[in-house]
């Protein structure tokens, strides 16, 4: 059973609906005892909805900081999108003062005055380490992206692909049985769904 | 690099599609999911759906119509026509669209785009304006903001009011221009441009798609970030891969 990671901050229909598309065993998670209620997790996945400090503070209010932190130490597979991504990282413009989850190093950068902002839309990812997440994603494909900050991560091998946007940015990091992205892939059409194949059959 | 959308607009009304869609191979033309499914299958980037359901009692069936469509298509999806609170804004977005067009009670009351995204997020809060030409022949004299489905004028600038919509945190505009809407000669390219260079989010166009040149015009001098068409989509004049190759043909990025 997969673990989608419910911190009450809005709308997760979409990715639940699409991991439903797909055919794969997933449950939504509202707190940790629901979590530790259940046998057999072979996978979490945190999407992303609002704003990076209100994010740290739902999840650990529902007691689901630790519970990330220590089924990533203990190699279960994750995936993060978009928020759920960020959150990996030490800190985030969008939230001063408040602390990610600290798993890797680096901090959420404010696009360009100059860009619109947020980068919504439709844009590539350039393959930069390729990994099993990306498996029938050809380089360069779209993905469908909408956010205001961007990842700047100290540790470059993680990095699984950049994006153009104004920079170079890092769309989706990679390590070990953890994928993380920028893009939505339940909002990418195949492309997207390939992926979270990908990750399911990388938890079953 | 971030390529231009191309965006499918269905009207909808008590649940069914109007202005009718003429797809082959289609059970049922008139079901909105079956019409998104095949919108979807021609890789349209994004989907509107504009509630025009006049009937109160009817108002609900849109949140099944939003419910079904995502449980079939993974696309970004806008639900617009009658938003007049944020209560209709998480019911929208509870069902299942990923973003909401308000038009009339965003000028009527504007706090709905500042409440609604503090509470939702500016990516989910679309501000559509219904704009028109003070002077049918001279865009030097400005557009006037148009309200109740084009039958009221507010006495608004368009600019301002985009500007203000932004300031309040919308993430998008979707810009109809009532001048072009429905005479299939093209986009008001000057409308478009004057807004998209005077806001910092995405502008989506609409109102006047005709011929591929039309959308090709309003990308590129009109600095659209996204064009909306609804006829030319439902009489299959063209496809939306049809739209794709044109542009990218002409130097626009599009997803293939």
């Amino acid at each position: 059973m997969l673990a989608l990671i419910d911190y009450g901050m809005g709308n997760i229909k979409s990715v639940y609906k699409a991991f439903e598309f797909v055919k794969a065993p997933v449950t939504l998670v509202e707190n940790k005892d629901q979590f530790d209620a259940m046998d057999n997790v072979k996978g979490i996945i945190l999407p992303g909805v609002g704003a990076f400090g209100d994010c740290m503070k739902n999840l650990d209010s529902r007691g689901f900081i630790s519970v990330i932190k220590e089924n990533i130490d203990k190699k279960m597979p994750y995936l993060g999108i978009c928020l759920g991504f960020q959150i990996l990282f030490g800190s985030s413009e969008e939230s001063p003062g408040i602390s990610g989850l600290e798993i890797f190093k680096g901090t959420n950068r404010r696009f360009s005055e100059e860009l619109k902002v947020p980068h919504m839309g439709w844009n590539r990812i350039i393959k930069v380490n390729d990994n099993v997440f990306l498996n029938n994603i050809a380089d360069k494909r779209h993905f469908y992206f909408v956010h205001s900050y961007y990842v700047d991560n100290d540790d470059k091998m993680i990095i699984s692909t950049v994006t153009d946007y104004g920079i170079s940015f890092t769309s989706s990091i990679c390590k070990d049985k953890l994928f993380a992205c920028q893009f939505h892939p339940e909002k990418s059409q195949d492309g997207g769904l390939n992926i979270i194949r990908n990750f399911v059959s990388q938890c079953l | 690099m971030l390529a231009k959308r191309i965006i499918p607009c269905l009207d909808v009304k008590d649940g069914r599609v109007v202005k009718g869609t003429k797809f082959l191979n289609l059970r049922d033309a008139g079901d909105p999911v079956e019409a998104a499914i095949e919108y979807d299958r021609q890789k349209a980037d994004e989907l509107v759906f504009l509630d025009i359901t006049a009937s109160s009692d009817n108002r609900e069936i849109i949140y099944d119509v939003v419910a079904r469509t995502a449980e079939n298509i993974f696309i970004p999806l806008t639900v617009g026509g009658g938003i007049r609170s944020i209560d209709d804004v998480r019911k929208i977005l509870l069902s299942g669209a990923d973003k909401v067009a308000i038009n009339t009670s965003a000028v009527q009351n504007p706090k709905i785009i500042s409440e609604s995204s503090c509470k939702f997020g500016s990516q989910c809060i679309v501000t559509a304006i219904d704009a028109k030409r003070n002077d049918p022949k001279d865009p030097t004299k400005g557009w006037e903001v148009f309200i109740h489905g084009g039958r009221t004028p507010t006495g608004i600038d368009a600019c301002s009011w985009a500007k203000k919509a932004v300031m309040l945190g919308s993430g998008e505009i979707l810009l109809t221009s009532m001048d072009a809407d429905g005479t299939k000669e093209g986009y008001d390219i000057e409308l478009n441009k004057i807004i998209s260079e005077s806001v910092k989010v995405p502008v989506i166009a609409s109102g006047g798609a005709g011929t591929l040149q039309h959308m090709l015009q309003v990308l590129e001098k009109g600095k659209a970030d996204a064009v909306l068409a609804a006829s030319i989509f439902h009489y299959k004049e063209f496809t939306v891969s049809n739209i794709k190759d044109y542009l990218k043909k002409n130097g626009i990025e599009v997803r293939e």
